[in-house]
């Protein structure tokens, strides 16, 4: 294959990788606090949804991608209600969001069916742009491409290095020692699933402003089920989250590139690559890994104070 | 200052769960009546419109119980895999899988009599829904894969097989372009009962609904199985052959889920297209959720649940609302009764502090 096609297609792979990589970051915050929210999927929906009516309706797509964020935070409070508050089961809980979730923006998105909104164009950055083969592929991006790269970085610090991430992650490893230790358990495992939701409606929010610019029905296709297994992949750490949404990213833009070039191949076969990959990758990890990294305390709920 | 406690109740709520799970399911019918309204729908009205859709007449209640088929058997098998703490999300794509076996037979044999293909439609059901819950057993068994995951992209595989067939391979060549395969012959058919609309799928239904909770209650197997769903470890160290059991427990699941698929395309439309495929498998893990995975209770649960989609189909005739309403209630109920979950549990106590 000569560069005139490859370029365009890794340039492609990081669009397409984008929302999911701001789903599995959020999904990871999340996670590392000891909540497993898996209404990702319905979150991300949501988000996509209300990006795309503020969008609409502000002409605003900054503002509109800022509030999808505060979708997803809303929707995935929810989640934090029925778990953390009434310790109801979280696998249960995040399947019926998922359901509840897309469900409310095939509800309220069936009238926008087709329109369009103003979202993000492709921002050149000064200099950089002009670099052979790399400019074209890392620096011709739209903003928010940008944004979640630079939120990779900025999650693995919070992480890894401040007080509270330190706080966060021993909620999500060993809640009675945290508790013990003083820490407010409670409070991190709210500020891990509304956080890591604010993120996911991101990753959503990315799908109808900046990937398509319009509304279809079921525009999330599953991307919220692969940031979740992705989270598996990355071994909890932003970086290979990273890493890991490029690469469906990349799997996404060639199967979308065989499509429009023609093939013998169904496009049914074609759309089940993504699927298969995620099969594939996920025991592949885990067969490795032995889920030796994820935190201890994941999906426990914790005994609320007498 | 007045604050809440929760203390953990030291008896069980007995009847007045009940009340807690009807507080529950009203809560959820409130939320959605607030949705109808920002809609612009009459809530009210709405409401009443879903109810009379459901239960306002005999046609109605036989489409309730039609329905409430596919939706028993899905969900029937996903109790069975939940039973075992096996995260069984992959109903749907094991329904699949059996509409395409008992239509793969149903074609290949479009002369065999009733009773000659009947069971062999029922068995390549069985095989292939088997073999698709298998699938994600072993890589949880052998990979430590996460079932969840592997079986919600199972689910998004088998439907594209599926397309692939009946856009493909399989397609009518009379159908003048539409996804569908030829409809199949007279002895591929599960008949209807004398001169009701319900079909003999019904009657599937209350025997394998039976022998499931047989197996559990009466049979050694089925002791083992609860045994092992209480706690895995101390299973494994009375010796119970627990992966063995998990796999047998997801082809059962697989095999049920395969043969409500087998049954939506020979009795409901009489053939495989597309459109079979409405989300039975997703409803089945509320239905087992809501039913708290007993067999008696999975039956009133697909009832009701069955009468949701109902109700929701006739809010779409009479009020335009979208038929994603259904997806919203589904999901609300499941929430508000997980949480309602909590008072069965723990009681609240008002305490006053400094």
């Amino acid at each position: 294959m000569n560069t005139e096609l490859i370029i365009p297609l890794l340039a492609a792979a990081i669009q397409s990788g984008t929302p999911i990589l701001f789903a599995t970051l959020g999904e990871i915050l999340t996670e590392k606090s000891g909540v497993l929210n898996l209404g990702v999927e319905g979150i991300m929906i949501v988000g996509a949804l209300a990006a795309f009516v503020m969008a609409k309706f502000t002409g605003n797509p900054i503002l509109a991608f800022a509030l999808a964020g505060v979708a997803g935070m809303l929707i995935s409070a929810t989640h934090g209600v029925v778990c953390l508050w009434f310790r109801g089961n979280q696998v249960v809980s995040g399947l019926a969001l998922t359901i509840f979730g897309l469900g409310l923006a095939d509800y309220l998105g069936t009238p926008l069916i087709g329109q369009t909104a103003p979202g993000f164009d492709k921002l050149a950055l000064p200099g950089l742009s002009h670099l052979p083969v790399l400019g074209p592929i890392f620096f011709q991006q739209d903003l928010l491409v940008y944004v979640s790269v630079l939120i990779v970085p900025l999650l693995w610090f919070f992480l890894a290095k401040t007080r509270w991430g330190l706080h966060l992650r021993s909620v999500g490893e060993y809640p009675q020692a945290a508790a013990a230790a003083g820490i407010n358990v409670l409070l991190y495992r709210w500020v891990g699933v509304l956080a890591g939701g604010f993120l996911v409606g991101w990753g959503g929010a990315y799908l109808s402003l900046a990937y398509t610019h319009l509304w279809t029905s079921g525009l999330s296709a599953g991307r919220g089920w692969i940031a979740v297994a992705l989270v598996i992949f990355a071994f909890w750490r932003p970086g290979r989250a990273l890493l890991g949404a490029y690469l469906f990213g990349g799997v996404m833009a060639f199967q979308l590139r065989l499509q429009a070039v023609g093939t013998h191949l169904p496009s049914s076969l074609l759309l089940m690559l993504p699927y298969a990959l995620t099969v594939i990758v996920l025991v592949l990890a885990s067969w490795k890994s032995r889920q030796a990294s994820a935190p201890a305390a994941l999906g426990i709920n914790i005994e609320p104070r007498e | 200052m007045l604050s809440i406690r929760a203390y953990k109740r030291q008896e069980p709520l007995q009847w007045r769960s009940c009340l807690v799970f009807l507080g529950a399911v009203l809560l959820s019918l409130a939320i959605s009546a607030l949705l109808l309204q920002v809609h612009g729908k009459p809530a009210l009205h709405g409401l009443r419109i879903l109810f009379a859709g459901a239960f306002g007449s005999l046609w109605a209640i036989e489409d309730c119980l039609i329905k409430a088929i596919p939706i028993f058997l899905c969900s029937l098998g996903v109790a069975i895999a939940f039973r075992l703490q096996v995260w069984n999300i992959g109903a749907e794509g094991q329904f699949a899988l059996g509409a395409i076996g008992a239509t793969g037979v149903a074609l290949a044999f479009p002369d065999l009599p009733g009773y000659g293909l009947l069971p062999l439609m029922a068995a390549a059901a069985f095989l292939l829904g088997g073999l698709w819950g298998l699938i994600p057993a072993l890589l949880k068994l052998r990979m430590q894969a996460n079932e969840i995951i592997v079986t919600l992209m199972m689910n998004y595989i088998a439907i594209l097989i599926l397309d692939y067939l009946v856009y493909g391979r399989w397609k009518d060549p009379q159908s003048f372009g539409f996804p569908m395969t030829p409809e199949f012959g007279p002895g591929a058919i599960v008949g209807k009962i004398g001169s009701t609309n319900l079909n003999w799928g019904l009657v599937v239904c209350l025997v394998t609904g039976v022998v499931v909770w047989v197996f559990f209650r009466f049979t050694r197997l089925g002791f083992e199985f609860r045994a092992a769903g209480e706690n895995i470890r101390a299973s494994r160290y009375a010796g119970l052959p627990y992966q063995r059991l998990v796999c047998l427990a997801m082809v059962l699941s697989g095999a049920l889920a395969g043969w409500a698929g087998l049954l939506e395309a020979s009795a409901t439309i009489n053939r495989l297209q597309p459109s079979i495929m409405v989300g039975y498998g997703y409803t089945a893990i509320v239905v087992a959720w809501l039913a708290r995975l007993n067999p008696l209770t999975i039956g009133l649960a697909s009832f009701l649940l069955a009468a949701l989609r109902v109700g929701v189909e006739n809010l779409q005739l009479d009020l335009q609302v979208p038929a994603a309403f259904g997806g919203i209630m589904e999901g609300l109920i499941l929430l508000t009764v997980l949480a309602g979950g909590f008072f069965m549990e723990y009681g609240l106590k008002l305490r006053r502090t400094a």
